[in-house]
C-alpha cells in the first residue's frame, strides 16, 4: 500500500517536472534549451543539490539538519584560510590540504550533532539549531565578519571549469548522487536508517544499534555540507559567513519535494533528483523571463503546497477505493 | 520545594539571576530600572512574536512562516494608514485581521490536507515573503504617520535620570505584558486553553474524547498570525521605519527562546511565563555583551552554547529519567496497529 503510493509520487513528480520543462521552453523559445542556458543549469544545480542531499539523509532518519549551511560556511573559510596560508606552495598540494582540512571540519561537526541527538538525546531540530547558531558565530569570530577571497586556478576548476564540455560542478554532484543513492540502497547502514525513520523502536529491538546510524547520519550529512562547500567557495571565488542562508529552507523543500518524508523512512535519491532538476528549470526559466527571483520563490512555495495537497487527494482516493 | 525544583522555569531563572550578577559585577548600569525598562521595550517585538510561536509549539506544531506574516501585517497595515489615515487602534486591528487570515490558512492547510507543519510553513513562508517582495518591490517605508510616532513615545510610568533625561515603562511593553497574561489565563483557565495541550500532549486521545481538534489547530495558527500581526506593528514602532526585510530571517531565533523557556517540540509542555525567561535569557546575553564590551561577534557563539547546554541538559534528564518509553509507547501505537493488521492505515492518518 504504501509503496504504491510512494511510487505514485515519483509519477506526480515526473508530470510536474516535465509540465515545468515544456512549459519553460514554449516560454522562452529559442532561448531556453541553448547549450548556454543548459550549461549555466548544470552550474547552478550542484551547490544546492549536494546540500540537499545532505539534508535528505537525515530527513530519512525521521530527522532534520538545520547546520548544514553552518557547516559548509565553516568548512569554507576553514578551506580558504588554509589556501591562503599556503599561497607560496604548490596550488595542488594547497588544494588537497585544503579540501582535507574543509571535510575534517565538516565531518567533525556533523560527529557532534551525531552525538547530541544520539547520546544526549536532544531532539534534532533543537541540536541542530544550537550548532547551527554555534558554527555561524564562530565563523563570524574567525574571519571578524570579513570575506576571505582569491584562489589560484586549480580551486575555481572545482566549482567553475568543465571536462568535455560538463560542467565540473555537475559531475561532482553526479558522484555526490551516486554514492548516496549506493549508502541508502546497498548498505546496511542506509537500510537502518530507513527502518530508525519509519520505527526507532522496532528497529531497536531488532537489534540495531540506533545511537550508531545515528552518528553515521549525521557524519554523512556533515561530509556533504563540506563537500558543498568546496563547490561554494569554488564558484563565489570566496569564503565568508552566512553564503548560502537562504539555501537552508530550500533543502528542506526540495527534499520533501522529492518523495522524501519530513517524519522519517521514505525518500529516494532519484526523486530529490526529480525535485532539484525541476526547481532549477523553475528559475533559469523565470531567470530569463526576467521575473524577479522572488516570484520564483513564490512560485517554489505555491508548487510544494500543491503537490502536498495532490498527494493527499490520491492518498485519499487510493483509500477510499480500497474500503 | 521539590515542585519547584522539578520545574524548568526554575532552571531558567537560576540562569538568569546567575548571568544578571556576573554583568552588574562588571558593569553596574545593568541593573538599573533605566536598562530593565529598555529590554523590556526593545524585547517586546521578540517577546510577542514568542507568545504566538508558543500556542503553536504547545499545540505539537511548528510555523517557519510567522517572520513573513509579521510583515506582510506591518507593511499592508502603514502603507493603509499612510494613504487613508487613521489610528493606533484601526492599525492594530487592521494588522490582526491580516494576521489572522494568513496564519489561518496554514492551519487549513495542516489539518485539511493533513501536510506537516513545518514543510506547511516553509512553503507559506516562501509564498507570503516571495509576494510581499515582488508586489513592494522591496521598497522601505520612512514616512510613518505621526500617531506611529508619537504613540511609541508614550510611557506609562516616567521617571527622570540624574541629568534630567526621561524615562519610564513604555506603552509598547504594556501591550507584551496585557498578552502574556491573557494568554496565560486563557492557557490555565478556559476550556480552549486546556484542548490546546491536550491536542499536542496526544492528538488521538484528543479527538476521541471529543475536541474539536480541527477548529483547535486552525485557532492556534490564526492565533499566531493575530500576535505576528501585533508584532510587525510593534517593530514598526520600535524602529520607526517599514523595511520587507528586516523580519524575515529571525523566525528561528524566536522558536530558540520560546525552547528555551521550556516549551516542548514535541507538543503538550510550555508555559508564559517560561517563554517570557526563554526571551530576558537571550537579551541579558546580549545586553550583558554589549555592557561588558564583548565584541558583537561573540553573540552567536554565546547564543549558540546556551542553546545546546540548557536543551542539552533538560533533554539528558529526560533520558536518563525513565520517562522515555512510557513517550515511545504511545507515539509507536498506530505502528503497533498496523503491525498486527487491522485498520492500520486509517490509525496512522489520524496520526498526522
Amino acid at each position: 500500500m504504501t509503496i504504491k503510493i510512494k511510487k505514485n509520487e515519483l509519477t506526480v513528480l515526473t508530470a510536474i517536472m516535465a509540465a515545468v520543462l515544456v512549459l519553460m521552453v514554449l516560454l522562452n523559445p529559442g532561448s531556453f534549451l541553448t547549450i548556454g542556458n543548459l550549461q549555466g543549469m548544470a552550474f547552478q544545480l550542484p551547490e544546492l543539490g549536494i546540500l540537499t542531499l545532505g539534508m535528505m539523509v537525515v530527513m530519512i532518519t525521521g530527522g532534520i539538519n538545520l547546520s548544514i549551511i553552518a557547516t559548509a560556511n565553516m568548512a569554507g573559510i576553514t578551506a580558504a584560510m588554509l589556501l591562503k596560508g599556503m599561497e607560496g606552495s604548490p596550488a595542488g598540494a594547497a588544494l588537497l590540504a585544503a579540501a582535507a582540512a574543509g571535510l575534517v571540519v565538516a565531518a567533525l561537526i556533523g560527529l557532534l550533532n551525531g552525538v547530541l541527538v544520539a547520546y544526549i538525546g536532544i531532539t534534532p531540530i533543537l541540536a541542530t539549531l544550537g550548532t547551527m547558531t554555534l558554527f555561524n558565530g564562530i565563523a563570524i569570530v574567525v574571519t571578524k565578519g570579513y570575506v576571505i577571497s582569491g584562489f589560484s586556478d586549480p580551486v575555481l576548476f572545482i566549482g567553475n571549469g568543465t571536462l568535455l564540455a560538463v560542467p565540473f560542478p555537475l559531475i561532482l554532484f553526479a558522484l555526490a548522487a551516486f554514492i548516496m543513492a549506493v549508502i541508502l540502497k546497498k548498505s546496511r547502514t542506509g537500510f537502518n536508517m530507513y527502518m530508525l525513520g519509519s520505527n526507532a523502536v522496532a528497529a531497536k529491538f531488532s537489534g540495531v544499534s540506533n545511537a550508531k546510524v545515528l552518528i553515521m547520519t549525521y557524519l554523512i550529512s556533515g561530509l556533504y555540507s563540506g563537500a558543498a562547500a568546496l563547490v561554494m567557495i569554488s564558484r563565489f571565488n570566496s569564503a565568508k559567513s552566512g553564503y548560502g542562508n537562504s539555501y537552508l529552507l530550500v533543502t528542506i523543500l526540495a527534499s520533501v519535494l522529492g518523495g522524501v518524508s519530513s517524519e522519517g523512512g521514505f525518500g529516494k535519491v532519484s526523486g530529490v533528483v526529480m525535485a532539484l532538476i525541476t526547481l532549477q528549470l523553475l528559475s533559469s526559466g523565470f531567470n530569463l523571463l526576467r521575473v524577479s527571483s522572488f516570484m520564483t520563490t513564490a512560485i517554489w512555495g505555491f508548487i510544494m503546497i500543491a503537490v502536498m495537497v495532490i498527494d493527499y487527494l490520491i492518498d485519499n482516493r487510493k483509500k477510499g477505493g480500497r474500503q | 520545594m521539590k515542585k519547584l525544583m522539578a520545574r524548568h522555569e526554575t532552571y531558567v531563572l537560576t540562569i538568569i539571576v546567575i548571568f544578571s550578577i556576573v554583568i552588574s559585577i562588571i558593569n553596574p548600569n545593568f541593573l538599573t530600572l533605566e536598562n530593565t525598562f529598555d529590554l523590556l521595550k526593545s524585547y517586546a517585538f521578540t517577546g510577542i512574536l514568542a507568545i504566538g510561536v508558543l500556542l503553536v509549539l504547545i499545540s505539537g506544531g511548528i510555523d517557519i512562516s510567522f517572520a513573513a506574516v509579521a510583515t506582510i501585517a506591518e507593511y499592508l497595515t502603514v502603507s493603509v494608514c499612510i494613504a487613508m489615515g487613521g489610528s493606533m487602534v484601526s492599525a492594530f486591528l487592521l494588522a490582526i485581521a491580516v494576521g489572522v487570515l494568513l496564519g489561518s490558512v496554514n492551519g487549513l492547510l495542516i489539518h485539511r490536507f493533513s501536510i506537516p507543519p513545518i514543510i506547511t510553513t516553509i512553503a507559506t513562508m516562501n509564498l507570503y515573503y516571495g509576494l510581499l517582495i515582488v508586489i513592494t518591490k522591496g521598497k522601505w517605508i520612512y514616512a510613518l504617520p505621526d500617531f506611529f510616532r508619537s504613540f511609541a513615545d508614550v510611557r506609562v510610568i516616567t521617571l527622570q535620570t540624574a541629568n534630567g533625561i526621561p524615562y519610564g515603562l513604555s506603552v509598547i511593553t504594556v501591550i507584551w505584558i496585557i498578552l502574556m497574561v491573557i494568554t496565560a489565563l486563557m492557557l490555565k483557565y478556559t476550556r480552549l486553553g486546556r484542548s490546546i495541550y491536550a491536542v499536542g500532549g496526544d492528538r488521538i486521545s484528543a479527538n476521541r474524547v471529543g475536541l474539536n481538534v480541527a477548529g483547535i489547530q486552525v485557532f492556534v495558527y490564526g492565533f499566531m498570525g493575530a500576535m505576528a500581526a501585533v508584532a510587525g506593528i510593534v517593530q514598526a514602532l520600535l524602529v520607526q521605519t517599514v523595511a520587507p526585510n528586516s523580519i524575515v530571517g529571525k523566525e528561528l531565533n524566536v522558536i530558540a527562546a520560546v525552547v528555551l523557556g521550556g516549551a516542548s517540540l514535541a507538543g503538550g509542555i510550555g508555559t508564559v511565563f517560561g517563554t517570557f525567561l526563554g526571551v530576558m535569557l537571550l537579551a541579558i546575553v546580549q545586553n550583558g555583551m554589549t555592557l561588558m564590551k564583548v565584541s558583537a561577534v561573540w553573540y552567536d557563539v554565546f547564543v549558540g552554547l546556551v542553546i545546546i547546554i540548557s536543551v542539552g541538559f533538560s533533554s539528558w534528564k529526560q533520558k536518563t529519567g525513565g520517562r522515555r518509553v512510557k513517550i515511545d509507547v504511545r507515539e509507536d501505537l498506530p505502528e503497533l496497529a498496523a503491525a498486527y493488521g487491522g485498520s492500520g492505515t486509517d490509525t496512522e492518518r489520524e496520526n498526522h
